[in-house]
């Protein structure tokens, strides 16, 4: 219980002094990012492996001589480099990603051990399996096991309206739960009316496109998911990006933009929308709303806010950024967000006012070419902003939501103690932690697990090939203990895999700043 | 010939003297000047003055309109006076539109309006929605798993339930693997552009879903239609892409079709397309959305419909959200296809997991289609009833496959416009459902569905309607039709 002590407190003390050694290292992290001596080892390394790589696939090459060709005419399915880095990269630490789990994806769960007899070309499940601490799903408030509210109406709804309504949402697939469901939503996130889709993917990629067109332009974040991404690409409209999260960028982007309008005809732009999350699952940062908000309010441009993570997950009582940092929703104009993590459901939503949900409905193909959300899912979403508002009859979800909060910030502050570099803002549950180099993304990983830790190692195409990262996700099912063996656990693997960047206990900040990050 | 050998001779006779007289000039100031005992002929010197001339122009600047980029002022006018569009068009009355709501399951009847209704707008062709199997298994998965996966397959998200989904469905098709995605709509918008990249070319049916559609868009490949389930359309392409391109041996070729079309109900000859794509040497891939656990013997879909080794097609994909009764999507084919997808296909990596409740029920659906082939033949009669029962309709016609659970009725006659077309079939619907409590429900059309078939009335047959449920369909649609059309 030593580690009860740390955190809390001297955050609670001085949080302006916390907050700021943290921006201090975030800066650093920042100039010293790509130019760091661990970045320039993780780019010797993958020149490593790629030239291992090529030697064996000009070897295969030879091997492959006598057997005939089985193209016969057809181009080759899979593209060079693309297929090149699944077989010769992603294949050998294969085993530490898609790790599969026999039980809720709770505080604790249950990972089934796999085996492989060729080199980790193929895994085989076992019967084996280990009770881990989970650190890697999205079980913001522990809405992923049953739960004494939800679960028995979960399962009731399921016998009224069945797993599905086999219908889109215009034709047979809209019950009065669906109705129901987008009432409580809009209540929730604070806008006139909702829409509800199926899922969190297809709801950004289905509805940008609606939404702006030819002549139209997009600015979005240099972070920002691959649905907006593939949204905005799908819309036709012209896309710019900003540097991640500086609204400064964002203004520089906006003036230059209006000042020379659609490229070539240099008539103005139709519309502007500006896309951000609230916060980045890669990065665990928050969004500078605030700041982002009034520019935009400046320059006249649509801000379309994507809470995939935020939603329940941070704000006093679970509304997302828009209540954490202070921002009214009514000068968010889009507000998207999923149900698959703090709810502990699937799909997604968009948040409005009452026109643009009633042009969604008849124009987004969401809404109108798929599946309508599956009834115990949608029950799931309803009873589960029931418990985080209290109209269960119980302050559960109030203290589901103080946990997290407290959990988060202590586990970060122990991790930046221990002199990880730790990535992301207070208050948010996503801490990713360097690792640079592709090595060390399977030694944390399945060191880690040895231990009976779960975390999540991302790699690309979820992050640039060289910024490697473990991704760990506070939950509030997680108790003080669970939390004191991970950072043991975590704490030990770190030194045997040699990530502690920084050095551990910075006594000063200053004095911190000035050094050169160690490996 | 004389003159031939002359003028040339001239020429270099008339050059020498020039070139003489030029270095003889030259020479004359020069001929005798000597610095550090060499001799500096006249050549040097010329040579000098040019590198001078040289190094003076090279030091002069360029040309270059003066630039005079906008002033922080201008700027601030030119935003101040922008006005943007607003964010959505005006609200008109057709968007206010309400749709049914359901008071009860979406199965073979429901309660719409307090009113019980006989429902043709779910394709729940098997009738397995409410399946007691199905409940069972979902219910017992609930109690397991909890309701979502908090996270994507990659990270924790793969719940075994999942892995055993994946081998259930391949084993039930015979092909190696398949990969499961979250959602039916997302599966072709993500499969596709896994395997088609800028440059790439892919020959699509006109009639595909906006699904197929946006993944086309997003793959950038160069695409090319042929006319709505037309073979010789088909061809005629296949022969001139292959033609035109001289590169075209070396790029990935896909023809992209739909097995029972969504938006039309026709279904797609699976055997002649295999012909074509063999003798062209094209990639097939194959949405059997609407026909898998329909079409074939034992609901195997549309290679079994024709007998056509599943093998011979590369990427089959469907939706559960069907037949299934469950949500979700899926693609199958070859261990390279399946694996692939799994780290390049956005919908997949990026989205997090089915939940594993759905993943149940669509094994257990499985099982029950297994189980039950009688269940697909009571479908087909069914089909077959609905789509015989409205032949000869005032005003509308048969526009679907006789074998196909989608029946599809379109106008004999256009309005002229899509708008006008679309509000009279609607009216039909209500009519139908509000006078004669069957719920039958019309295309919808977005603006970005670049589809250009023409639009009519769905009408989704199951298993579980019974002869008269079909009966009363026919009757009031013929009903209302007549006096709508009567004119």
């Amino acid at each position: 219980m030593e580690f009860a002590n740390g955190g809390i407190i001297t955050h609670d003390k001085d949080p302006s002094k916390a907050e700021n050694q943290i921006a201090s290292r975030n800066q650093n992290f920042r100039r010293s990012g790509p130019s760091s001596p661990a970045v320039h080892f993780a780019d010797i390394r993958y020149g490593l492996l790629f030239a291992f790589g090529q030697l064996r696939d000009f070897f295969r090459k030879f091997i492959d001589w006598w057997k005939a060709s089985n193209l016969q005419g057809y181009a080759p399915i899979c593209l060079g480099l693309e297929d090149f880095y699944i077989r010769r990269l992603y294949l050998r630490i294969q085993d530490c990603f898609g790790r599969p789990i026999s039980s809720p994806p709770d505080a604790w769960f249950d990972v089934v051990e796999r085996v492989s007899n060729d080199n980790n070309k193929t895994l085989k499940r076992t019967a084996k399996i280990s009770r881990c601490l989970n650190l890697g799903s999205y079980n913001y408030l522990g809405f992923a096991a049953a739960d004494e509210y939800c679960t028995p109406r979960v399962t009731e709804t399921m016998q009224r309206y069945s797993a599905s309504t086999c219908s889109t949402r215009v034709e047979g697939g809209t019950t009065a739960l669906h109705v129901e469901l987008e009432q409580v939503v809009a209540d929730f996130v604070g806008k006139p009316a909702a829409m509800v889709t199926g899922m969190g993917y297809v709801t950004n990629s289905a509805i940008l496109p609606v939404l702006v067109r030819n002549g139209g332009l997009i600015i979005s974040d240099s972070l920002n998911h691959n649905s907006i991404v593939n949204g905005a690409r799908g819309s036709g409209a012209s896309i710019r990006v900003f540097q991640h999260n500086t609204p400064s960028h964002l203004e520089r982007v906006l003036r230059e933009q209006i000042a020379e309008g659609q490229p070539r005809t240099h008539r103005p732009w139709k519309k502007i929308i500006v896309v951000v999350e609230g916060i980045y699952s890669m990065e665990g940062e928050l969004c500078k709303l605030p700041e982002i908000v009034s520019i935009c309010k400046k320059y006249k441009a649509y801000v379309y806010l994507d809470e995939a993570h935020s939603i329940g997950a941070v704000g006093k009582t679970g509304r997302g950024v828009c209540e954490l940092l202070g921002v009214d929703t009514a000068d968010v104009d889009i507000m998207m967000g999923t149900f698959t993590k703090s709810f502990g459901s699937c799909g997604g939503y968009i948040a409005g006012s009452k026109e643009l949900i009633q042009y969604l409905k008849y124009t987004c193909p969401a809404h109108l070419y798929a599946t309508s959300i599956s009834p115990p899912a949608a029950q799931q979403i309803i009873s589960a902003i029931k418990v985080i508002l209290g109209k269960d009859g119980s302050s559960r979800g109030a203290q589901k939501l103080a946990q997290i909060r407290e959990n988060s910030n202590y586990f970060r502050s122990e991790l930046q103690k221990m002199g990880f570099e730790v990535l992301g803002d207070n208050d948010s549950p996503v801490m990713p932690i360097m690792l640079y180099n592709p090595a060390k993304i399977p030694a944390f990983s399945r060191e880690c697990l040895k231990q009976n830790v779960a975390v999540v190692t991302v790699a690309f195409p979820a992050t640039p090939l060289l910024l490697a990262r473990a991704r760990i996700c506070i939950s509030a099912a997680h108790t003080r203990e669970d939390m004191v063996k991970a950072l043991e656990v975590i704490s030990r693997v770190g030194d045997l895999v040699g990530i502690k960047y920084f050095p551990a206990e910075p006594k000063k900040p200053e004095l911190e700043e000035g050094r050169k990050k160690v490996e | 010939m004389d003159l031939a050998n002359y003028v040339p001779g001239a020429f270099t006779g008339l050059f020498k003297n020039v070139t003489e007289l030029i270095t003889f000039a030259y020479d004359v100031p020069f001929a005798r000047a000597v610095v550090f005992g060499v001799h500096i002929g006249g050549h040097l010197f010329v040579e000098g003055l040019l590198l001078v001339v040289i190094i003076f122009l090279l030091s002069q600047k360029s040309y270059k309109p003066p630039k005079r980029p906008l002033t922080t002022k201008e700027i601030d006018e030119l935003c101040d006076e922008w006005v943007p569009e607003s964010l959505i068009p005006p609200v008109t009355d057709e968007m206010k539109r309400e749709v049914p709501v359901l008071l009860s399951a979406a199965g073979p009847r429901t309660i719409i309006n307090g009113k019980e209704v006989v429902n043709f707008a779910s394709a729940n062709y098997l009738g397995l929605m409410g399946h007691e199997k199905l409940l069972n298994s979902c219910t017992s998965s609930l109690e397991k798993y909890g309701v979502g996966s908090c996270g994507p397959r990659q990270f924790y998200g793969t719940i075994d339930v999942h892995l055993d989904c994946e081998t259930r469905i391949a084993e039930f098709l015979g092909t190696p693997d398949s990969i499961l995605y979250s959602y039916g709509l997302s599966t072709m918008f993500s499969a596709i552009p896994a395997f088609s990249k800028k440059g790439d070319i892919i020959v699509v049916d006109e009639g595909v879903h906006w699904g197929i559609q946006n993944g086309l868009y997003l793959s950038r490949s160069t695409i090319v239609y042929f006319k709505h389930n037309d073979m010789q359309s088909l061809q005629s392409t296949l022969e001139k892409v292959t033609q035109d391109n001289k590169r075209a041996k070396k790029l990935r070729r896909y023809i992209v079709v739909e097995a029972v079309y969504q938006n039309s109900g026709q279904i797609a000859p699976l055997d002649e397309i295999i012909q074509l794509k063999e003798k062209y040497k094209f990639r097939v891939l194959l949405d059997e959305s609407n026909s898998f656990g329909v079409l074939g013997k034992s609901g195997r879909g549309l290679t079994e419909h024709y007998h056509v080794p599943v093998d011979k097609v590369d990427i089959i994909t469907a939706a559960m959200g069907h037949a299934l009764a469950s949500e979700g999507g899926f693609c199958t084919g070859s261990h390279r296809v399946v694996d692939h997808q799994r780290l390049s296909s956005s919908g997949y990596v990026f989205s997090a997991s089915l939940p594993p409740y759905l993943a149940s029920a669509a094994i257990a659906a499985i099982d029950v289609i297994e189980e039950n082939p009688q269940l697909i033949t009571k479908l087909r009669d069914n089909s077959k009833i609905l789509s015989t029962g409205l032949l000869g309709m005032q005003g509308l016609e048969l526009a679907s496959d006789i074998m196909s659970p989608l029946v599809f009725l379109r106008l004999k006659k256009s309005t002229g416009s899509l708008k006008s077309d679309l509000q009279l079939l609607e009216d039909l619907a209500d009519r139908v459902l509000k006078e004669h409590s069957v719920f039958v429900t019309t295309s919808k059309r977005s603006f970005v569905d670049k589809c250009n078939l023409p639009v009519g009335i769905k009408i989704y047959v199951s298993a579980a309607h019974t002869e008269s449920d079909l009966q009363k369909a026919c009757e009031s649609l013929k009903i209302v039709a007549a006096s709508l059309f009567s004119d």
